[in-house]
Formats: structure tokens, sequence, C-alpha cells
């Protein structure tokens, strides 16, 4: 027979979920209601089928695609997640390597420097991306006009429309070098683990790095050679009041390239510092009284170790630049928010599809994000044995 | 150990950090005093616009000349004692949450806790005080407004959002897992657009919340989900036998949480929530996209005077050397949580 009983827990929490449950679907019911009833009283249509419409509008960077105003709301779409996703790709490889290097040079034995790299991180990380990302957009855009541009080398000159660098023209034969360098890259994954079995069967060590470093770099020299050298660059040409040819880069990726990395990166230089303090000093004072040399310590002790603490804060790491980018808008770099979420929101009044279609895309890109460096944390993970 | 050796094994230990030293040494010798003359010895501290800026150095007479905004925003000046007044309060509210040996802590307790209604209630106005718009506020006050205040309510519902995820009921800890991970999957400023365009959209006629509480409502949203996160670790930390004793004893699911697992879990977590509660404090300044004045809005709205053109660096400078202040403050007072706990921990281990 079916007894009710409030001291139950499980007749309890059955009660508690029922409303809980209750309760926010009649909430989302009323918000759906009154939203409905809002969108028709200020006669706005609802559904995508706005993202056909054709823009009307420019943008002003579009390294992919041949972006005309004429093009669809989709097509603004595609073109701000490509400009979202490539400064995300170009800040957190950057910022990688920022951080580490600071990280490590943060451990420095040299009291000034690793004095240095700290006021470095304590000035970048206590101070907003925002501000830091208007900082270097300001200098950026006071800096001298075309004419008197600042040289950096033969080929790269800074001006406030932004960088001018060489712009690299693959001929049609290149595709053997790109082709060259993906086998060797497998060929150098296959070597890693058939020489880490034979390391683990028979303990012979074989010069892993040099072989792989060397095949990765010389192989695609070799093919690079002999398909012709299908590779110029066309140096931009101060011609008038502007420079033709070469790569136009703009002032805003330049300053969201600038604040994101060296923001982010200051983060990753403590989680490598602390990732490396993580190894225990016995490991270390163990592996030198078996005699171990300083590079052997460094490449099986230390950083295997580290590394399984300096992944997972990393990933987040990633995540967090990658949705720092959508700060562009503050600079106007076109990015998914300021393109689509911005221009496109205002122009067509579709608030909630927008915004919508913004937060899943970020979502997705976060997931994504995740999946992978977790897959790549398994694979460094201790293994119990 | 003497200054010598101290100088000879930290800078000079070998050749190549002598180097290392010297180089620093030049570099540090070439940007330090030209910095200090344009930053102070040569800058402008007093004049009417940018053409009194005469010197070298940085023009901080436009600091002088918009202290107020900086200050205060846009707030009418007759009511600006109201804005002092929370400014003045504002220690007594902080520093009994902060400092264990304050005296008279536990009196002070009782007026943190009122503190947050009486900054509500003479911002804004009510019964005996004339309502003052909350697109009058600015500056400093509105930063530390969404800040402050969204680290303070944010805190209660990050625990209960940790506590739900955790929670043995599927249907409760699938709705705080969902939620948890929307928020922490997007950017804050999609949240805080959401807030500023959308939010209109979905509530009934009638009922309108303004521009500052959107956003702070956005705020404590994003800090809510990223202080549950941080609340869940400390939770996990709770060895199994804590939980199991407190059952034991009999103790209810509230009664345990609150009076075993919670005041241990959230201990161990307080360095970390102070960090994300960092973060929370900068991420503000993102709502000058929505077009609040904040800090960062005014100093932009300086820029844009033409009696102050081209000023970017030093408004830039200056925002940036307020919120280095509070940040590092914060950072410095959550590291020293950390030393403090691992010796409270060291003391109990012995």
């Amino acid at each position: 027979m079916f007894k009710i009983d409030f001291s139950d827990q499980k007749f309890r929490a059955i009660i508690i979920q029922t409303l809980v449950v209750g309760l926010l679907a009649y909430g989302l019911y009323f918000l759906v209601d009154t939203t409905a009833y809002n969108l028709e009283k200020r006669n706005i249509a609802t559904g995508f089928g706005f993202l056909d419409d054709p823009a009307g509008f420019d943008i002003s960077f579009s390294p992919f695609y041949n972006y005309v105003a004429t093009d669809s709301h989709f097509v603004v779409f595609l073109v701000g997640l490509g400009n979202t996703l490539l400064i995300s790709l170009v800040g957190c490889i950057a910022a990688t390597f920022l951080g580490f290097s600071v990280g490590i040079i943060r451990l420095s034995s040299n009291w000034l420097l690793s004095r240095l790299a700290y006021v470095y991180v304590e000035i970048t990380r206590n101070i907003p991306l925002i501000l830091q990302l208007l900082f270097w957009y300001a200098l950026l855009i006071n800096l001298p006009r075309v004419k008197n541009s600042i040289a950096l080398g033969e080929s790269f000159f800074l001006n406030n429309r932004g960088l001018n660098s060489p712009l690299p023209l693959f001929g049609d034969n290149f595709i053997y070098v790109f082709a060259t360098i993906f086998l060797t890259i497998i060929f150098a994954i296959f070597f890693s683990r058939w020489a880490k079995k034979k390391q683990e069967e028979t303990g012979k060590q074989y010069p892993l790095f040099l072989i792989n470093f060397a095949s990765i770099l010389i192989f695609p020299i070799i093919v690079y050679f002999i398909s012709g050298s299908p590779l110029d660059f066309e140096d931009p040409v101060l011609k008038g009041f502007n420079f033709v040819g070469g790569m136009k880069i703009p002032p805003e990726f330049v300053a969201m390239f600038l604040g994101l990395s060296i923001y982010t990166a200051s983060f990753i230089s403590e989680i490598v510092r602390a990732g490396i303090l993580s190894v225990s000093k016995g490991q270390i004072e163990a592996a030198k009284s078996l005699g171990l040399q300083q590079k052997v310590i460094m490449n099986w002790v230390i950083i295997p170790q580290a590394l399984r603490v300096i992944v997972p804060p990393l990933t987040s790491q990633f995540l967090n630049l990658t949705k720092n980018s959508s700060l562009g808008i503050a600079i106007g770099y076109a990015d998914l928010v300021h393109g689509f979420g911005g221009i496109s929101l205002n122009q067509t009044g579709q608030a909630i599809e927008c915004m919508a279609i913004v937060m899943a895309t970020y979502l997705v890109i976060s997931l994504t994000i995740s999946f992978f460096m977790n897959i790549y944390n398994r694979s460094i993970q201790m293994e119990s044995r | 150990m003497t200054a010598y050796s101290w100088i000879k094994e930290n800078l000079f230990s070998s050749w190549l950090n002598s180097i290392v030293t010297l180089v620093i040494i030049y570099f540090l010798a070439s940007i330090v005093p030209p910095l200090l003359d344009w930053l102070i010895f040569e800058a402008t501290f007093i004049a009417d616009d940018r053409t009194g800026c005469t010197t070298d150095g940085a023009c901080w007479a436009i600091i002088g000349a918009r202290s107020y905004q900086f200050l205060y925003g846009f707030y009418p000046t007759e009511e600006v004692w109201r804005v002092n007044l929370v400014y003045a309060l504002l220690p007594l509210g902080i520093l009994p949450l902060i400092w264990e040996g304050m005296p008279y802590r536990k009196q002070f307790l009782v007026f943190a806790v009122v503190y947050p209604f009486l900054v509500f209630f003479l911002l804004y106005g009510g019964p005996g005080l004339t309502e003052v718009a909350s697109n009058k506020w600015g500056g400093l006050l509105l930063t530390l407004f969404l800040g402050l205040g969204g680290i303070i309510i944010a805190f209660p519902l990050s625990v209960f959002l940790a506590l739900g995820r955790r929670s043995k009921m599927p249907a409760i800890s699938a709705i705080c897992v969902v939620f948890i991970e929307f928020i922490r999957g997007v950017p804050l400023i999609t949240l805080l657009f959401f807030g500023s365009m959308m939010l209109p959209l979905f509530l009934p006629e009638g009922l309108n919340i303004d521009t500052v509480l959107r956003a702070l409502v956005a705020v404590i949203i994003f800090q809510a989900a990223y202080g549950a996160e941080v609340v869940r670790g400390g939770l996990q930390a709770m060895p199994k036998g804590q939980y199991e004793a407190a059952q034991a004893l009999g103790l209810s699911y509230w009664q345990m949480n609150y009076q075993i697992i919670l005041p241990q879990a959230l201990k161990i977590t307080i360095p970390a929530l102070v960090n994300t509660a960092i973060g929370l404090f900068k991420d503000t300044s993102l709502v000058i996209v929505i077009g609040l004045l904040d800090l960062l809005g005014i100093g932009r709205a300086a820029l844009a005077d033409t009696k102050w053109m081209a000023l970017h660096v030093e408004v830039y400078v200056f925002i940036a050397a307020i919120f280095f202040i509070f940040c590092f403050g914060f950072s410095r007072y959550s590291l020293y949580l950390e030393k403090k706990l691992n010796t409270d921990n060291d003391s109990e281990n012995k």
C-alpha cells in the first residue's frame, strides 16, 4: 500500500524534485508567454529567416573570404566566427609560448630576472583586459601616419593603419611541401611511440627529439627545393599615400593579439611555475642520486610530472582567452559578438535569435576545446598499474 | 648573509647570470628615469585644459578636472553626501568580513550584513531621501557597486548551486549542472547584452528594471556560476568521514551542511574565491559595452572632451592604477589567507 510518510527520504526527494521541476517549467512557460506577447506587440517577427537577408554593411576585417555588403547575415556570422577562431588560435599559441617562458624565468636563480618577470605578471593580471586592449589600440592608432611608417626590418611596417607585412604566395607545387610536413609529423608520432615501447622493453634510448626534429625540418626543405621553391613573399611597397601589396593586418587585430596574449600569458606563467614547483624535491634528488644528467632529469622527471599539474588549468586559460576574444567589440575587432551579435542584431532587431546563436556558438567552441584538451590530459596522466 | 655574498649568489653566480644582470640593469637604467620624469617630475598636475599642459611629462590635470565624475559619475551634487557616507562606511562593512582579529568583530559583523541594504537605500533613495536614478551613477561608485555587490550577493547563490550540483536528487543536480556549465561556457559580454537587450522582452509590461540593476543581475549570475565551481572543489575535498559522522549523529541534510561541512569546506576555498572575486572585479569594466559609465566609461567620456584631446595614455594609466591597487591588494590578501591556512593545518597535524 502507498503510504504518505514525510520522514521517508526517498518520498521527500520525489516531492521536492517534482516541486522544483514544476516551478521551473511554470517559470519558463511564463517567460515564453510574456516574450511572445511582447514580441507581437512590438511587431517583431520570430524565426531564423533573416539569416538569408542581405546584411548591407561592411566588415573591416575578413581575411579568409572576400566579403561584400550584399552577402547575407549568415555570411556575417561565418566571417565573425572565423575571426573569433583566428584570434583565439593565434592568441592561445602566443600566450602559451610567452607564458611558459615567463613561468620558467620566474624560477630563474637570477634575482633581478625573476623579479622582472614577477612585476610583469602582477601588472598584467591585475589590470582589466578591456583596459589593456583599449590601451594597445590607442597606442597603435596614434602611431605615425603611413608615410612615416616605423620600419621593422626590411619588409614590416607599423603605422596608424596597422601592420604591413610580407604576404606569402604559395605556388601550386607547395602542396607537396604541405604533404611532406604532414607525413613527417605522422612519422614522428609513430616513431615516438615505437621508441617509447622499445625503451620500456629493452631500455635502449633513441635520440628521439633530434630524429623527429630533423625529419620534420629536413624533408620538407628537400621537397621544397625539388618542387622548384614554390613559395614567394610579396613585400609591401609604399606608393603614394598607401602601401601596395603585402599583407595588411589592421590595428584592431594587432591590439587584440597583443592584449589577449600578454594578459593570458601572465596567468599561464603562474600555472607553469606552480606546476614545476609541484614536482617534489625528493624526485629531483632521487634522479640526481641515480646519476641522471640534468637534461634527462628535466625531460623524464620534471616535465612529465609538471605537465600533469599544468594541463587542466591551462585548458581553462585557453577557454578564457577564447571567451575574452569577445571583448573585441570594445575596439571594433569584427568578431562574432561585434559583427553578428552587434551590427546584425541592431539592424534586424532579432535580438533573441542573434544572441541565441552567438551563445550557442561559444558553448560549442568551449565544449570542443575542453573535449580535445581532456583527451590530451588523459594521455599524459599517470598510468596506475 | 652579508650583502656581498647575497649579491654574488643571486646576481652573479655564473658568467651567464652576470651578463643577464648587467643587461637588465642597463635596461632599467635607460627606462626608469624617463618613466619617472614622465609620471612625476615633468608632469603637469593642475591646468585648465590641454593647452595648460606645457611640460614634457604627463598631463594629469585631466584627472583633477574630472575627479568628481571619476568618483561619483553624474550623481547630483546636493545629494553627494550620500555617496560619501557609503564610501566612509565601506571599511566598516568590509573589514569585519576579512579581519579576524578585529575588536568588537561580532557587532561589526551585524553591521556588515545591514550594510548592503543601507547602500541600496542611500544610493537609490526612498522614504525621506530623494530618488536618484541609477543612470546618474558612475565612476568608482558604479565600479564598486557592481564589483562588490556582485561578489557579495553571488556568494550565497554559489554555495546553493554547488550543493545542488552535488545533490543526490537527479533533477536538482541536472538543473544546477546545466546552469553552471551554460554560464561558464559563454562570455560575460553576451550575458550583459542579454540583460540589456533581451530582459525587457522577457518581462511582463510595467515591470522595468533599470540598466544598472540588469548589469548587476548579469554580473551576479556570472559570478555565482564561477563561485559554485570553486565551492564544489572545497566540498569534494571534504573527507567522506565527515559526512558519515554527521549522518551518524542524526543531523539533517541542512544541519550537516550548515554546521559541519560548509564551515570547513568554505574555509579552504576562501583563497580561490578571492581570486575569482578579483576576476569579477576586473570584469565589471565590461559594462562600458552596454553604455554604462563606470571608471573606464567616465575615462572614455573624458577622452572625448575636445578640451582634453589625445590624453589616452594618462587616463588609461590612471584607471589601470586604481584597478591595480584594488586587485593587487585583494591578491595579497588571498596569499596571506593561503599561508595562514597552511600553518593552521600544520599546527593541527602536530
